[in-house]
Formats: C-alpha cells, structure tokens, sequence
C-alpha cells in the first residue's frame, strides 16, 4: 500500500495488525473495529494506536474510544461509494483530532473531496500509485482555489472572500 | 458450454471520438461490413481477447460480441434493431451517422 | 460585484437580468476546465482506467451513447441570456452537427462532440459564463425552476434566486459528490408548478406563512423511472436561513443510507419508499439538530446579494391590452391562433410571455438548429431583454415581450419555422432522444411523436382537443417523464421488436399523478390509431371546460380500457 500526505507518498509509521497477532507494547498500530473495545480496556495511556472501520459504521460505535485514538482509517470499498466522506465529517463534528485516514482505491481526483471532509491522509494499493504518481495527486490538491461550501477543511471558502471583499 | 446460436462480430466505441466501431482482420474499422465474423465459440473467445487488449490499450470502450446473419456477398448485418441503430446513425436523421459516410479515420 | 460593476453590466438591450459571474465563479468554471482536460489527457495516456475516469467524465456532462459521445450542457434554472444562446450556435457548428437538443431538465445536447474535443467545447462555454458540471454522474444535478419565474401573474417569489443559492452550494460539493445515485432538485415559486417538484429527489415550494414571512415546503423522495414516485414532504416550512443546512442534512442521510447494492434501488425515493416518511423526517431532523449551524450564519447575505441579479428589467409602463395586438389579430387569423395558444399573461400591465414551440409538426421535439438558435437570440433581444429560457417541456421561452411587439416577434420566428401554434397541445410533445441516439434505449420514441403530431396536424383540430400532455419515454428511465402525462407512451422491446405501453392520467404539476397502465404493448404503426382513438373517446365524453385528465379522473380509467378493448373486437390488433 502506498499513503499519500500533503499531496506526497511518504512512509507508512502506522502498522495494519492482523486479528491473530497480540497487541504490541509498543509502535502505532491500527486494528479492525472489532478488537477496539479490547484495546481501549487493556492499552495503556501512552500506546499509540489506531483503529481500522467500514464506511458504515456508526460515529456512536467510536464516541467512547474517540479519546484514546490516534487514528482512525476508513475503508473505501470501491472509490464510488462516497459514504467514508459522510462518516469522516461526523467523526470530525465529534471533536476527534488525530489522524483519519481513507483507505480504498481512491483516485488522485478525489484528494480535494478527502480533504474537505476532514482526511488528513490516504491509503491506495500499489498498482494504483504505479498508474497516478505524486504529481496527479498534488495537481488534484491544487487544482482548485477555491470552495462553494462552508464549514469545509481544505480549499478557502468563496462566500468569505466575497464577505470580505465587501467590506473592503 | 453455451451454445453458439448465430455468427458473431465484435462492436465497441473508439475512445478519442465515440464513433462505433468493429474488429476486422488488422485493426477497428468504421464499416461493419468490414468486420472479422467468429462462427464459433472458440473464434469469438478470440476476438473478445483481442477487443479487451485494445480495452487495455486505451484505443477502445464497451467492447461486445453482437449476433449478426452473413449475407449472399459474405457481409454480416446486426440481428438486433440496437445494433442495427448502431452501423446507420438516427433514424430520424438520415443526413448524420454512418449511414450518410460519416466519420473519419 | 460592487454597485458600479452591476450599472456597468446594465446594456439597454440586455439589461441585466439575471445571475452573473463574479470573479470567483470565472476562476472556478476556468479550474474545472483544466481539471478536465487533464482528465482527458491521463485517460488517453492510461494513467486512469475507463472505470476510474467514467465518474468524472460524467460530472462534467459527458456520456458515451449510441452512435458518438453527447455532451449536456447546463442551463441553471433554465436562464440562458442572448449572447450564451449564440454561443451554443456556434459550438454546435465548431464541434458538432449544427444542432442542439433541450432537454426535460432544462439543459442543451450535443450529440456528436468528440472527447478530445470536450476540453476546448468547455473552455468556449466558459467564455460566456456557462458549463457542463454536474449533468450527469452521482451528484447533485441541475437546479431547474418555473419557466415563468419572474414573470407569472401567480408568483409568490422568483424561484431563481433559490436555485443559484443551490447551484453554488451544490458545485463540486466535498461530501456529497459520490452519492448513490443521482440527485434532481426542483425549485417552484408560484400557485400552480411548472417546475414538478413532486416528481423530484428533493421538491422545494416557496411558501408564506402567516406572518408573511417567505420559507420552503420541503419534498423528498419523488422520482419517475423504473419505479416512480410521489414525494412526501419532510420539512413544512423550511425558513430561508436554515435552507441550506435543511438540505445538507437530508443529503447526508441520503449518502449514508442510500442502497448501495443495487443501481435500480439507489435513489432517495426508494430509501424514502422503504423507510417510511416518519423515520427519514426524524433522521433529517435529527441531523439537523446535530449540525454545527456557524457555518451557514452568512447565507442571508449572500442569498440577498443573488438575489439582486435577478432584478426586473425596465419594464415600460404601458396600457393593460394593446390596441395594435387586437388589429394585427383580427388581419391575420395564423397570427390570432399563435397567440391564442402560445402566449400567455404576463405579471406587468402590456407584456406577455411567449412559449417558443420547438415541436413543429412531424419534426424532431426539442431540437433546434444553430440557426434557430441565433433567431432566438436576435428576437429575445428585439423583444425580451435579451433573456430567454428553456422549459422542461422542451420550448423556449421568451419571457417579457410587450404585446405591440408580439406581431412583429411572430413574423421573424414564422420565418424560421419557429411559429408552431402547438403550446400545451396534443403535437406539443416531450419526448426524450431514445433509441436514435441513447445508449441506455430499449426502443426508439422520435419517431413515435412525429407520427402522433401527424396525425393530429390539424390545427383547428388540435385546439378543439385542447390541452393535452404527451410524454413519451424510450426506456423504463423514464427521461420523456410518460409517467406524469396524461397519455404517456413507453418504449420497451417485446420479443425481438419495439413495443409501446400506454399509461394514462400522468399529471406533473400539484395535483400530481402517476398514469395507469392501458394495456398489452403495441407496435409503432399502432400507437398513432391507439392515441386517436383515446382522444376521440375523450371528446365524446367530456363535460364543458374539461381538459383530457379531467375527464379521464371523472369517468375513471375503466371505461378508457373498455375503448382499446372494443376497438379489439373490432378486428384490430391490439
């Protein structure tokens, strides 16, 4: 897998753990949602763990381990189901703070769509970086000034730019 | 093993233009009657791999085998009126499409 | 814009009337060009797979059909001003075949562009403020509105304002932009609907309250297609400040709960249909409470700034009937019947609002010609401010023509072959491409209205029927929307041939209804005989001031069956 930030490939530090393997005593590592609550129970305050979970999981699934995540990474089944952008928003407007990450066959086109939800970084298989190198992920980071909605991470807002014109 | 019913061409829409387009003997013509004819199984497998090599080569899209019967000259004709749309233009306008030598190659 | 910008975009013989473009929305519609054109460029070179590129290729309009590509074009809220009409010429004449279908969701098509070309087509609308975004793939789509918004004597409120609101908010939309299926929105302003909200994902009813203040009745969940339906409404009054923030929480119930797992199941209507209306409204308002509402606090400024644009032009004051219109009437009775059936009140004292019929008898229905199209725009400058619109029924619309000019104005489309008196009749026919042109066709429905306009040429007959709405569909899609006419005519293939299903007592507007099922399929050569006799059933039979689904709700659907079903007796085979 390749992981893309700030319009780069960059080193994974976070380790995806099998369901078989024991919890580690140390490092950033993520597990699959059902092995959360075990987690949270037995994971000391300085572990440094993640959580991995489809795009239909309920925001209320997480509320109680919100605190102790350091990132959460939503599945992306096939990159036209739009509902991890929905879920990051949610998970976002529940004051999470660490790092969400979209994990699936997204394509480089979407990167301002991941962005504007509250994605700091995302995850796509090999072949798929072989075919959209860093450059077509940076151009679709910066591919548009500007954004129509508010409340959104990312691009600058038109409408605040228009208030300030105005008053100028 | 389905059985083979009817002879076969390969159709499919050529990337750059959308214009239909058949699989003949050395490349995609613009004129059916040009097409290559599977009349077995064996040679529609065929022409099916050869369409989605050129899928992959990004020269074609929406690549299907269509059932066709051979005329007395050996050309084939479309058996379903979709197809049939397909190697004419509108029917409502008889000025566009194939069916008033469009299109370029 | 600043006070000077908008004096300074005032011409006399276009003054403006409706949305321009600030320097925010250029910089926007130019970035989506480049975006697309380096689109095309990585689905050229491999670096995306058709499957990969198919979306965007999508949201921006473009769809791969029968014979060519098609480019549709958007014409928000159905506003098109003279100089963006000969644009739309002369793109068809570079880049296409020298014509340009509208559409029943208000917007243009090519049917012959060339992807490569596509980039350079968007760069040429762009110019003259226009786009191709969002006409197609699982996004929210063009906002259309009334027709006669801004202009009908029953206006409560210009819808326009609402739907650029929604353009705008709706554009590239981070969250909302890989929704299930596709969204349509409809906005309406006045007593009766031109715009059938109740046949879209979300229908909004500009409404007053007892106070007199303006707010929305909120729809959701109408749709046609395989499985049409009603929508239900969700918000009763919706004020104007907490619209967008209404609709962003019924779009994200919609994104999260929408089926995934079967395209024919995706819409809204079909989550609204399975759920129920009461728990979507409590998932809809639960969300809405739940929002963080900061984020929407400025919108009443910005809507008001919208608003501004869509200004009445300078109006002259005149008399309330023009004495001309009556002389030029009794002179030339071509000219009475046009504007008899083709023109229709208007809100100012001396004005009139003239449908632009572009089903000329045997003709192709909605299409227009590059020349046409530079007709429309030189009269809409003569006589309307340089304004025209398009209506989901396929016409055009030259909304503020003062009644001494409608001779003049009927004399210049005649000579264009854009004088048919058919607005609202029997040859008045919506009918989408089918399977001339599209991809997704199971039989052909061109050809169907042009033999029913046929047979109907006769124009003292056709206003002897009176109003009558034909819709015909090439597919279960139902594009043509012959689900809500009162005859609707749907294509399907019956072994191996095309094959037509009637419906009856479709309406579109507030009484809305989906038509019934007439009986067994029948073959092309058939339906002009089928809708003839339906037609004379009904003249027959209806009482003083009944239009045709008057008379079919009076007398029921049976006895409409029972005409088909003698006239089988009879030898015919139906």
């Amino acid at each position: 897998m390749a992981l893309i930030s700030d319009g780069r490939f960059i080193e994974d530090a976070w380790r995806r753990l099998a369901d078989e393997e024991a919890l580690p005593k140390s490092g950033k590592f993520i597990v699959s949602l059902p092995r959360l609550e075990h987690a949270v129970e037995v994971l000391g305050p300085t572990a440094t763990f993640g959580v991995i979970v489809p795009n239909t999981t309920e925001p209320s699934a997480l509320i109680a381990a919100l605190p102790r995540l350091d990132l959460i990474s939503i599945a992306f089944p096939a990159f036209a189901d739009g509902r991890g952008f929905s879920l990051a928003r949610l998970l976002r407007r529940a004051q999470f703070k660490g790092e969400l990450r979209a994990s699936g066959r997204l394509v480089a086109d979407q990167y301002p769509h991941a962005i504007g939800c509250g994605f700091d970084t995302i995850e796509i298989p090999d072949d798929l970086a072989d075919r959209q190198d860093e450059e077509q992920w940076r151009a679709a980071l910066n591919a548009y000034s500007m954004s129509y909605q508010r409340g959104y991470a990312g691009r600058g807002s038109i409408l605040e730019a228009r208030r300030k014109a105005v008053r100028s | 093993m389905p059985v083979f019913k009817h002879p076969q061409i390969l159709i499919a829409s050529n990337l750059t233009d959308g214009e239909v387009v058949f699989l003949g003997s050395s490349g995609w013509e613009r004129d059916h009657r040009r097409a290559r004819i599977a009349r077995k199984a064996d040679e529609a497998t065929e022409l099916e791999t050869l369409g989605k090599r050129d899928i992959s080569a990004n020269r074609v899209v929406d690549v299907y085998l269509a059932d066709v019967e051979i005329g007395s000259d050996g050309a084939p004709t479309p058996l379903h009126y979709r197809e049939k749309m397909r190697v004419k233009g509108p029917s409502v306008r008889l000025d566009l499409g194939k069916q008033a030598g469009e299109g370029a190659l | 814009m600043t006070a000077v910008d908008l004096r300074v975009a005032q011409r006399p013989n276009a003054p403006m009337t409706t949305y321009r473009y600030d320097e925010y929305d250029s910089a926007f519609v130019r970035e989506r060009v480049a975006e697309f054109r380096e689109q095309v460029n990585r689905r050229l070179s491999g670096a995306l797979t058709e499957e990969e590129f198919r979306p965007f290729r999508l949201m921006n309009g473009l769809y791969l059909q029968l014979h060519a590509y098609m480019l549709r074009v958007a014409i928000p809220y159905g506003t098109l001003t003279a100089r963006q009409m000969r644009r739309l010429a002369d793109i068809a004449d570079k880049w296409d075949r020298g014509y340009g279908h509208f559409t029943t969701r208000q917007n243009l098509q090519y049917n012959w562009p060339k992807l490569v070309d596509t980039p350079d087509i968007l760069e040429s609308l762009a110019d003259v403020e226009m786009h191709a975004i969002q006409t197609s793939g699982n996004c929210i789509r063009n906002v259309t509105a009334d027709h006669f918004a801004g202009v009908a004597p029953d206006e409560i409120e210009d819808p326009r304002p609402t739907a650029e609101f929604l353009r705008q908010w709706s554009s590239l939309h981070s969250e909302f932009s890989f929704l299930p299926r596709k969204f349509k929105i409809a906005v309406t302003g006045a007593e009766h609907d031109r715009a059938a909200i109740l046949v879209h994902d979300i229908g909004l009813r500009i409404v007053k309250n007892d106070t007199g203040e303006i707010g929305y009745q909120v729809v959701v969940g109408g749709g046609l297609g395989r499985s049409p339906f009603i929508g239900k409404v969700v918000g009763d009054f919706v004020p104007r400040e907490d619209l967008l923030a209404f609709l962003e929480a019924i779009l994200r119930v919609y994104n999260r709960f929408g089926r995934r797992d079967n395209k024919y199941k995706a819409r809204v209507k079909i989550l609204v249909h399975e759920k129920g209306i009461d728990e979507i409204r409590a998932a809809v308002e639960a969300e809405f409470a739940a929002m963080d509402r900061s984020a929407f606090d400025h919108d009443p400024e910005e809507f008001e700034r919208i608003a501004a644009f869509f200004a009445p032009p300078p109006y002259e004051s005149l008399p309330a009937t023009s004495a001309s219109l009556r002389a030029a009437k009794l002179e030339t009775p071509a000219f009475a019947n046009f504007v008899d059936v083709n023109v229709g009140a208007h809100k100012i004292p001396g004005y009139a609002i003239v449908t632009v019929s572009l089903k000329p008898i045997g003709g192709v229905p909605g299409d227009a010609t590059s020349d046409q199209m530079r007709v429309l725009a030189d009269a809409s400058e003569r006589f309307g401010f340089g304004e025209l619109r398009v209506s989901h029924e396929q016409n055009i619309i030259l909304p503020h023509v003062k009644q001494d000019d409608l001779f003049a104005l009927w004399s210049m489309l005649d000579a264009a072959s854009l004088a048919t008196a058919n607005a609202g009749l029997v040859s008045d026919i919506i009918s989408c491409p089918g399977l001339d042109y599209c991809s997704l066709a199971t039989a052909r429905s061109i050809p169907i209205a042009q033999a029913i306009s046929k047979r109907f040429s006769d124009m003292s007959r056709q206003r002897r029927i009176g109003k009558l709405g034909v819709k015909i569909s090439g597919c279960i899609n139902a594009c043509g929307h012959h689900h809500v006419g009162a005859i609707g005519i749907l294509g399907l293939e019956k072994k191996g041939q095309e094959s037509y299903q009637i419906t009856l007592g479709g309406d579109p507007t507030f009484s809305a209804s989906i038509g019934e099922i007439l009986g067994p399929g029948v073959t092309a050569e058939q339906v002009p005989d089928v809708v003839e006799h339906l037609v004379d059933y009904y003249l027959a039979e209806r009482e003083e001031g009944e239009a045709f689904i008057d008379t079919w709700r009076r007398i029921g659907h049976a006895r409409f069956k029972d005409v088909l079903r003698r006239e089988g007796e009879d030898g015919a085979d139906i």
